[in-house]
């Protein structure tokens, strides 16, 4: 079974560069200042190739992909 | 009422000695084998605020890989409306001690750190005593460091950061503490009035423990009553107990009073109608959607605007914030302007609106919980003084305050 999984962020990383919003729209939209709200629970199949361009292209390394069961 | 962790003398009294200790509960005991099975029977959850069962934190720093353990008695303290930690420290510095010896011995840790609110003076003198009169081989175990003086400082990571580097602010999880913590060993954070309840259960039992409790709670619980009763007290009861009835235990309102804040800052806004019957019982509280957080009851007074106390509080918990994440930085300031502005009754179009947007977001988004709380202390406030909220934006009047311009 292949493990589900979510976007994971470092609130302290983040800057608020907004970069992520922009690569995956499907899971990620920005507050008012300009941080992410990132939609809980695991990425749709279809959507993983644009995380995985949102995790590395922020440019504060702050988005990973991590289990959904691994989040607490 | 003083049934468990404040049994034996008054609290006037200040600390009681190691000598009176041992001789009111014995020696401490060694580690009863199977001490987190008890834990894990007498349903104790922790007292700090999130209400963590202790014998799952416990085991989980007991199968950690990454050497010994250590143990942080969390006497941080920095909600400003509670009372309990410090006084529990003044007054029964060796059953926190207790505590924290047992922890220690039952995930293998060979370090206590005693981690006190540096405003807490009485506190830190009573530990430090306390740690005096403790055999040579105790005392080469235990460590007194004074917290900042800071909201923050006692969430959990801060304290872990301070130790090792000096630095009270969070850092993000993972790695939590339990994980990588004090020199990057396993470390178990514990709420030292959890603690001074260990010492109480691994001499007499969980089954003890629970009965000291009102229906179906378990054990005893500190709470620190203010607000509109004769003088803030901190009262110990049985777990479950209504809340009006702690309340009468701290001498009775003395003025009329449409809501309570329960949980302190962290809490919530509760009418005054609904609170006198909820039961003070952290498990039923939270399946009623309310918190006990760290124990505070404040009765707010008749002739105080809800609105105003809400938009203070919020004041201090944005000032309070680490700001280190962009939405408790940023949020937190937004939201204590607005709700600034309402209070004085000098909104600006849409602050309402937007003081119940942004709380709607906040939850879950920075490293720690400081934002959760404050959005969750908005929420409340929101519906508990909807009437009051809307009078001071639309019609730029505070009900209290004229109120008070009429008496006068
Ligand atoms: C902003 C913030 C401040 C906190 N301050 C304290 C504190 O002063 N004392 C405390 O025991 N826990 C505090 N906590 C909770 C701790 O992080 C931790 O959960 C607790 O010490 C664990 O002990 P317990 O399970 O026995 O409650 C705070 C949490 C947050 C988010
Ligand atoms: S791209 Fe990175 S730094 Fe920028 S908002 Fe997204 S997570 Fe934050
Ligand atoms: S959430 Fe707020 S208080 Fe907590 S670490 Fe981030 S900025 Fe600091």
């Amino acid at each position: 079974m292949s493990d589900r999984l979510a976007i994971g962020i470092d609130r302290i990383k983040c800057d608020g560069h907004g970069v992520c919003a922009d690569l995956v729209p499907e899971m990620i939209e920005l507050d008012d200042w300009g941080y992410p709200i990132i939609r809980a629970g695991a990425i749709p199949p279809s959507v993983l190739p644009h995380a995985r361009r949102a995790v590395s292209g922020c440019p504060t390394l702050a988005l990973r992909l991590q289990r959904v069961a691994a989040r607490r | 009422m003083s049934i468990a962790l404040l049994a034996g003398p008054p609290g006037g009294q200040g600390m009681e000695s190691l000598s009176s200790h041992q001789q009111r509960l014995g020696a401490l005991p060694a580690v009863p084998p199977a001490l987190i099975d008890s834990i894990e029977r007498s349903n104790l959850r922790g007292k700090g605020g999130a209400g963590f069962p202790v014998a799952i934190k416990w085991r989980s720093v007991a199968s950690q890989p990454g050497g010994a353990p250590v143990v942080l008695a969390n006497g941080g303290e920095g909600e400003p409306l509670s009372r309990k930690d410090r006084m529990l420290m003044e007054q029964r510095p060796h059953l926190v001690i207790d505590g924290a010896m047992l922890a220690a011995g039952a995930v293998g840790a060979d370090e206590i750190v005693l981690y006190v609110g540096a405003d807490h003076v009485g506190a830190i003198q009573a530990m430090h005593r306390a740690m005096t009169e403790r055999t040579a081989s105790e005392r080469a175990r235990l460590r007194l460091v004074s917290a900042p003086v800071r909201y923050v400082s006692g969430e959990e990571t801060a304290a872990v950061h301070f130790i090792n580097d000096g630095i009270a602010l969070p850092t993000s999880i993972p790695p939590r503490p339990f994980e990588h913590g004090i020199d990057g060993r396993p470390t178990l954070v514990q709420n030292v009035e959890t603690l001074a309840a260990v010492a109480l259960i691994a001499r007499f039992g969980d089954d003890w423990y629970r009965s000291l409790g009102t229906g179906n709670a378990s054990g005893t619980t500190l709470v620190t009553v203010g607000g509109a009763v004769p003088q803030t007290v901190l009262i110990e009861i049985p777990q479950g107990m209504a809340l009006a009835d702690a309340v009468n235990a701290a001498g009775g309102i003395t003025s009329d009073c449409d809501a309570v804040l329960l949980g302190g800052y962290f809490g919530g806004w509760v009418e005054s109608s609904t609170a006198w019957g909820l039961p003070l019982d952290a498990d039923a509280l939270r399946q009623l959607g309310y918190s006990l957080g760290c124990g505070v009851v404040a009765v707010l007074p008749a002739g105080r605007c809800g609105v105003v106390e809400t938009a203070r509080i919020l004041a201090y918990l944005a000032h309070e914030s680490a700001r280190q994440c962009g939405p408790c930085t940023f949020g937190l300031r937004a939201i204590s302007a607005a709700a600034g502005r309402v209070a004085a009754l000098t909104p600006t179009p849409g602050d309402l609106e937007h003081i119940q947007r942004w709380a709607g977001v906040l939850a879950g988004r920075g490293a720690c919980r400081h934002p959760d709380g404050a959005a969750g202390l908005v929420a409340s406030a929101l519906r508990v003084f909807a009437a009051e909220f809307q009078l001071h934006e639309h019609d730029r009047r505070c009900s209290v305050a004229s109120l008070a311009v009429a008496a006068s």
